[in-house]
């Protein structure tokens, strides 16, 4: 257990480096330049020695105490994912489905604190917040059930551990239908990574040109350094199941690496790999498309990306009772 | 953990009270791809209680001062107020006026003044730069 507060604070580094690797992409892709990459970093050191605010009417004990749940859970989903083929921390403890209400949980402590900061900013954020989680929930357990239940169909013991859908490898447990319906779940997932995270296009809750930074609107100081950090973690956690479940492929057999090789190697390109999902899942998303109205999240979710997720899930079904066609 | 943190990390929160809307352009303007301040760690912030720096635009008119004095006192510390424009820093076009309480440090303490109606956005970068500079001396001489 003391590899803890290393995985946690290696989460919150690597979080901060997407975010600032993120900022100068989204730049270049706009001819900007972009601030440096430890611009997050620089950006924490200064909300730790600003005020920290707050609001009279809020309720302080909720007020400040949601921050700090927030970054705690999201610290705790990073321990439940397979993190570079390496089986969790507290592997056999909890599952795939233990992961998906921890991941529920930072964005509840947001609308719990935006709730209890008293503006009406923020509970418009809070309740907005709500709709697109009650949302993306729904195609995001679609694809979670879909994989495990394929894995366990092709005989694996423990099939809803992120791990066990990791080492099976699902590319490898269908046929060409089968391949279609994946890329379809592949595709619905990606489309909840920017909800999940809160950015553009799905960020309404957040939408600083209208309701003024809703759910963090009367956040300040260090209170706001915490959910910058949240956010940080959550981009991690969020990538990693994405590539844990639809990318789980290692590099070591294919160069022919061995021992302290190939772990090294396994780092490298899990790091790339979770660069390249967070690029496609919140850079160029937020780059190339306009923030939606909840009413159009709503739709984009329920509608859109259900229609696709069950698609999958009915073209993996064919496949697998068809056996493999 | 220094004051120097904020060199490089200024959130910037605008406050319109009354102004043409001449000095608001430039200061879009400066985010653009040809200034992009975003190189430097600044960017807007759409609540002043993420705001290190207030942007303040315009002569103050009666029905904002009210509001812009909420505005500074919801900002954390430390901050650092920049008047932009002529109309901010004198009236300018809208020298005595009936319906205005401004000039901005009427109201507000003011750190620093930008002058020209608009000024350009090079002018705006400067002056927060400026601002900075001051907020440094001040840190040091407590
Ligand atoms: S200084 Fe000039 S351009 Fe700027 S707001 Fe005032 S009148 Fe408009």
């Amino acid at each position: 257990m003391a590899l803890i507060p290393l995985i946690a604070a290696a989460a919150i580094v690597f979080g901060l480096v997407l975010k600032g690797i993120d900022r100068i992409v989204a730049a270049r892709m706009q001819a900007r330049i972009g601030p440096p990459v430890t611009q997050p970093f620089t950006d924490i050191k200064k909300l730790l020695m600003k005020e920290n605010i707050v609001p009279r009417n809020s309720v302080p004990l909720i007020f400040n105490l949601m921050p700090v749940i927030a970054l705690a859970s999201a610290l705790l989903v990073i321990l439940y994912l397979p993190i570079a083929g390496f089986p969790p921390l507290l592997e056999g403890s909890g599952d795939l489905v233990l992961v998906l209400y921890i991941l529920i949980f930072p964005s509840l402590a947001m609308v719990i604190g935006g709730f209890a900061s008293g503006s009406p900013y923020a509970t418009v954020g809070a309740q907005r917040e709500m709709v697109t989680m009650m949302s993306y929930e729904f195609p995001l357990a679609i694809t979670a059930v879909t994989t495990a239940w394929l894995v366990s169909s092709a005989g694996h013991a423990a099939s809803f551990s992120l791990y066990t859908i990791a080492t099976a490898n699902v590319w490898a447990l269908v046929g060409p239908i089968g391949l279609v319906g994946l890329l379809l779940l592949f595709i619905a997932l990606l489309f909840v990574m920017p909800g999940e995270l809160a950015k553009i296009p799905f960020d309404s809750a957040e939408a600083e040109t209208e309701i003024a930074g809703g759910l963090l609107v009367e956040y300040s100081g260090t209170n706001l350094a915490l959910f910058y950090l949240t956010d940080a973690v959550k981009t991690v956690a969020m990538a990693s199941i994405i590539t844990a479940i639809f990318l789980p492929f290692s590099i070591g057999p294919l160069f022919g690496f061995a021992g302290n090789e190939s772990i090294a190697a396994e780092i490298v390109f899990y790091i790339l790999k979770v660069i390249a999902v967070v690029f496609v899942g919140t850079t160029f998303a937020r780059v190339a498309i306009a923030r939606f109205r909840i009413t159009q999240i709503v739709k984009v979710y329920l509608g859109h990306t259900t229609a696709i997720a069950l698609l999958g899930l009915a073209l993996v079904t064919a496949d697998v009772l068809l056996g493999g066609v | 953990m220094g004051i120097s943190n904020l060199n490089r990390s200024l959130w910037v929160f605008h406050v319109n009270t009354g102004s043409c809307n001449g000095c608001d352009i430039e200061i879009v303007a400066a985010l653009m791809p040809r200034y992009d301040i975003e190189r430097f760690g600044m960017k807007l912030v759409g609540s002043p209680r993420h705001a290190d720096v207030l942007l303040v635009t315009g002569p103050v008119t009666m029905d904002m001062s009210a509001k812009l004095k909420r505005v500074y006192e919801q900002t954390p510390d430390p901050k650092v107020v920049i008047a932009v424009g002529n109309c901010g820093a004198t009236g300018g076009v809208f020298y005595e006026s009936y319906c205005l309480d401004g000039p901005i440090d009427n109201i507000i303490p003011v750190d620093v003044y930008v002058r020209g109606c608009p000024p350009r956005p090079e002018a705006i970068i400067n002056g927060v730069v400026k601002a900075w500079a001051k907020l440094e001396k001040k840190e040091a001489g407590k």
